[in-house]
């Protein structure tokens, strides 16, 4: 398989007050277009992730407003997948092309969230777990975080406090090289540590942060991206699913879906884990980057924490993990991570990734989690 | 909106408040709440009431609800395997957080959730308190 990418446009991620969900969507779009050389009309199909549209804005129709964006009459959907809506539209994407129902497709992520309180947005996010099973019991995504971090704290005592705190000490690290990210300043293990507790054993500092952004990638089919000399290319699309709650799963310290969403993508991009070069993991939490680097076989079940005590996951280390600061740093607009994510993969095959970008980069993988892992997408990419 | 639903709350009022559970005919497996398909296949389930005794798999405290929960945070939330073998999810109280273990026996209590609004409905449902 191989799909290639024309064109990146991301928004900057944070608090963004004078802009709604429409305008960030097409600021992004607008971006995305300027860097593929394109016109609108010469896109076939729109995919667009996004989740809370309905519970924080009251707009749901995503897709048609992506196309209206553009005066587009095309093929406009929105694909939703929780937290992982954006690499769900971007596998989408792939697979239109891969059928040869389109040339060109743009794949956007979108998310407006500071509109309401953060009470509101714990509420929404919620519905990304099971409602009867976890929401009607009063937990949170932080509190389903938690009771993955103490299960797996408590089976591998290596990985201390401490080192669960470097997860994030990293991400705000790179964030602070990225100019689009959230937060750009970096931090020390003490400010974890010290930081308000949110879901024992997670503080605020663990916790991924509330955020407007939107995203947009375009991508195309073999034959005109090597025509428009594109320089990356999507080669392994892996999705695999679990229960929505954790109760339901056969493991407690580890995301079974994510190895499985791997494995898919690895083989068909047939690639092996001592290929990859960088990987942009879903660290919504301290502790689901722990879970992420293991089911993407950079580490064997409970040794991540090596790569963490080694630094191991900065941008000029062995196995550089989130140079974009992650969803911790630079910002976690639910719709718009999964495409954020392509869009560093792109940067640093390209070798745009400045003052972060990892040295000699040929092949990343980005690894995206719906929920607590009920969704996991991993995809492949490839610099030439 | 639909957490202030009655009708959810009459349709789920076995799992709820009974903690009536299903095990599969074929396998044997035990569910809290209904679900699609065994993990052997099969479809068919007999209803089981859970004795509500259980130990504790891993457990939180949450310090931030969300709306509904907000007025009671900070709460305490585990993962439960059932002696009957279900796993369920569920807040734990009349506890102190420090006292919690991995592997504690618990039992199920009938406590109140939260209310819709001022005037509205008290929703009920189980929680688990640790055996002493």
């Amino acid at each position: 398989m191989k799909v290639g990418v024309l064109g990146i446009g991301i928004t900057k991620f944070g608090e963004i007050w004078d802009k709604g969900l429409r305008e960030l969507l097409l600021d992004a779009q607008l971006l995305a277009l300027k860097d593929a050389k394109i016109e609108a009309k010469q896109i076939d199909a729109l995919y667009t992730g996004n989740m809370c549209g309905d519970s924080l804005s009251g707009q749901l129709h995503v897709g048609a407003m992506a196309a209206e964006n553009l005066n587009l009459d095309k093929a406009s959907i929105r694909v939703e997948g929780a937290c992982a809506s954006g690499s769900l539209a971007l596998r989408e994407g792939v697979l239109a092309i891969e059928s040869g129902q389109a040339d060109i497709v743009m794949v956007n992520g979108v998310e407006k969230m500071t509109d309401v309180s953060t009470e509101q947005v714990t509420t929404a996010l919620m519905g990304a777990g099971d409602e009867e099973l976890e929401g009607f019991n009063g937990l949170t995504f932080p509190g389903l975080y938690a009771l993955l971090a103490k299960a797996y704290m408590t089976k591998y005592s290596k990985l201390t406090r401490d080192l669960l705190a470097e997860v994030s000490v990293k991400n705000h690290f790179h964030g602070a090289r990225n100019s689009y990210a959230q937060f750009k300043s970096e931090i020390t293990i003490d400010t974890v540590k010290n930081a308000t507790m949110v879901a024992d054993p997670l503080t605020l500092f663990d916790c991924s942060p509330i955020t407007d952004g939107a995203a947009s990638i375009i991508l195309a089919s073999e034959k005109t991206a090597k025509a428009m000399k594109s320089q990356v290319y999507i080669t392994g699309s892996g999705l695999a699913n679990d229960s929505l709650s954790l109760a339901r799963r056969s493991s407690l310290t580890s995301i079974p879906a994510g190895a499985v969403a791997a494995q898919r993508a690895y083989s068909q991009a047939k690639i092996k884990v001592d290929d990859i070069n960088f990987a942009e993991v879903h660290d919504c939490f301290s502790i689901a980057e722990i879970l992420a680097v293991e089911a993407l076989g950079l580490a064997k079940p409970g040794e991540a924490y090596k790569l963490y005590e080694n630094k191991d996951t900065y941008f000029d280390g062995a196995h550089p993990v989130n140079t974009s600061g992650g969803l911790k740093a630079c910002g976690h607009p639910i719709g718009a991570t999964g495409v954020k994510q392509a869009i560093e993969a792109v940067e640093q095959l390209r070798g745009h990734a400045k003052n972060r970008q990892v040295k000699d980069a040929k092949i990343g993988v980005t690894h995206n989690v719906g929920g607590s892992g009920a969704t996991v997408c991993v995809h492949v990419f490839k610099g030439e | 909106m639909f957490r202030e639903s009655s009708i959810i709350r009459w349709r789920n009022y076995n799992d709820r408040y009974k903690l009536i559970g299903y095990k599969c005919d074929q396998c044997g497996k035990t569910y809290f709440e209904k679900k699609g398909l065994c993990t052997c296949g099969s479809l068919t389930f007999d209803e089981i009431e859970f004795s509500g005794k259980g130990k504790i798999v891993t457990y939180t405290k949450v310090h931030s609800g969300a709306e509904a929960f907000q007025e009671q945070a900070p709460f305490c939330v585990a993962i439960i395997d059932l002696d009957e073998g279900a796993r369920i999810t569920a807040q734990l109280t009349d506890c102190d957080y420090e006292d919690l273990k991995i592997g504690m026996e618990v039992e199920a209590v009938l406590r109140k959730f939260y209310k819709s609004g001022e005037k509205g409905v008290i929703h009920y449902g189980t929680k688990f308190t640790p055996k002493f």
